[in-house]
């Protein structure tokens, strides 16, 4: 396989003014940060707190009510391809195969017939689960599934890959598996932005934490600064374990 | 004739393969699966795009549709008539009481089951799939084939419960197709004419393909909730 040098990227992600309303009600206001190429941000904060929408904001899912979401190039698309992937809390698994799985995700971002197979097989082999091409994607179990999906992701070759909980309703030794799979992307060089709300697994993965309360982002810091000694007072509860509302 | 005898000459006459009885049993099998057929063609796409399709009035159309689902097939016969008879709006074409009225007539019967039917489940699947899809940049129509090939074990379900439908009505063959011997008569209507005029052990027999048709088609229909279940998850 020979390797495509990007001679341009869709980062930095410059995000400004970031705000969404639903019902009535602005749910996340004046969400500012930039994501330059590389390493792993953390989104945490409790629950409501935003996290998951400003991923689906950047990721287009979402329309913003107000602000920004500017990539280096359009729509942090390329030569037609989408340079951006996300993976849910709750995996999508369409009712085929593994493989077919992969493929269609392929066949979406435009992949011939032929090279279709061959990525879809790539992506099963880099992530242990070739012996699962043949199995119904939804006859897996939810650590396999969390692990097809990011595999799935990761076949569209993105430069970014966003990441919502993807672990919250895995048990320890899948949630281990997906971390090192997380930790495998960075290593190649996908730049990861990832939500939780689990503190232990932010202090694993973090570069840098981007900490939301109440759909506002309240600090922006390194991985440790931010653990060590955190700016803010919600912040601070929120590490020493308290119910932040 | 007694029932007895009236049933072993029923039997006799599938064993045997009569060449009148056969050619029923074909054409009845012909047009509805040609009905069924055309009635997917058309109501498979057209109930994914209602599914994904928001305008004003699109709770009226599914009421709708979902209440053409028990037409009274008379009915759907007196309005098909209505419009191939000499002077309806289609008259000149000259399909009153030909086969091809009667796959007409039947394709209105099961286009309301494969409309309503995919519009439900295309809807369901893709509350489940959307984010996933919009992702992929399958927004919109764009949707639809995903969504229709992972539906597909239940959407042949949907078609078999339209061919149920076509092949035990009588009422709207017998008013367009007319039931004319070797032409238009198909075994529904063929029963209720042989019914009435005594000759008993042709329409039992026919009566017998029936039933084993409908229990044909519900094996299927079981098999194919199995497949999907297997193969689909």
């Amino acid at each position: 396989m020979t390797v495509m040098r990007e001679t341009t990227s869709v980062l930095p992600l410059a995000v400004t003014g970031l705000a969404f309303e639903a019902g009535g009600k602005r749910l996340v206001d004046a969400i500012g940060f930039t994501i330059p190429r590389g390493g792993l941000t953390v989104l945490i904060g409790p629950n409501g707190s935003g996290k998951s929408l400003t991923l689906r904001l950047c990721h287009g899912l979402l329309t913003p009510s107000a602000g920004r979401i500017a990539w280096a190039a359009d729509h942090g698309v390329i030569a037609g391809h989408k340079r951006h992937a996300m993976v849910f809390q709750k995996p999508v698994m369409l009712r085929r195969s593994a493989l077919a799985n992969v493929e269609h995700a392929l066949a979406a971002a435009g992949a011939g017939w032929s090279e279709r197979r061959t990525r879809a097989r790539e992506a099963l082999d880099r992530f242990g689960l070739t012996d699962k091409a043949d199995r119904p994607a939804r006859l897996m179990s939810g650590g396999e599934q969390q692990r097809l999906a990011i595999a799935r992701a990761w076949a569209l070759r993105p430069e970014i890959l966003f990441l919502d909980e993807p672990t919250s309703q895995l048990d320890p030794g899948a949630t281990r598996q997906i971390e090192q799979m997380i930790l495998a992307l960075k290593a190649e060089g996908v730049t990861l932005v990832m939500a939780t709300h689990d503190m232990g697994q932010a202090r694993r993965l973090a570069d840098r934490v981007l900490f939301l309360h109440r759909g506002r982002l309240v600090e922006d810091a390194a991985a440790e600064t931010f653990f060590s000694g955190p700016a803010s007072a919600e912040a601070r509860a929120f590490i020493a374990g308290d119910l932040v509302w | 004739m007694d029932i007895a005898q009236s049933f072993s000459a029923a039997l006799v006459l599938i064993w045997g393969g009569d060449p009148a009885f056969v050619a029923i049993v074909r054409l009845s099998l012909a047009v509805t699966l040609t009905a069924v057929a055309v009635a997917a063609l058309i109501g498979l796409p057209v109930g994914a795009l209602l599914a994904l399709s928001r305008f004003s009035g699109r709770g009226l159309v599914i009421v709708l549709i979902n209440a053409l689902m028990g037409l009274p097939p008379v009915v759907a016969g007196l309005l098909v008539f209505l419009l191939l008879s000499r002077s309806g709006p289609l008259g000149p074409l000259g399909l009153l009481f030909t086969p091809t009225a009667m796959v007409v007539a039947q394709a209105i019967l099961v286009l309301p089951i494969v409309i309503a039917i995919t519009r439900q489940l295309v809807e369901d699947l893709h509350g489940e799939y959307r984010e996933h899809l919009a992702s992929l940049g399958l927004t919109g129509l764009r949707a639809i084939p995903t969504l229709l090939w992972d539906g597909r074990f239940a959407l042949a379900t949907a078609i078999l419960a339209g061919f149920g439908r076509a092949s035990a009505e009588v009422g709207a063959v017998l008013i367009v197709g007319g039931n004319i011997a070797g032409y238009t008569r198909t075994m529904t209507t063929a029963i209720a004419l042989e019914t009435s005029k005594g000759d008993l052990p042709l329409a039992l027999g026919l009566g017998i393909v029936l039933i084993l048709l409908t229990l044909g088609i519900n094996a299927v229909t079981y098999a194919a909730s199995r497949v999907g279940a297997r193969f689909a998850g």
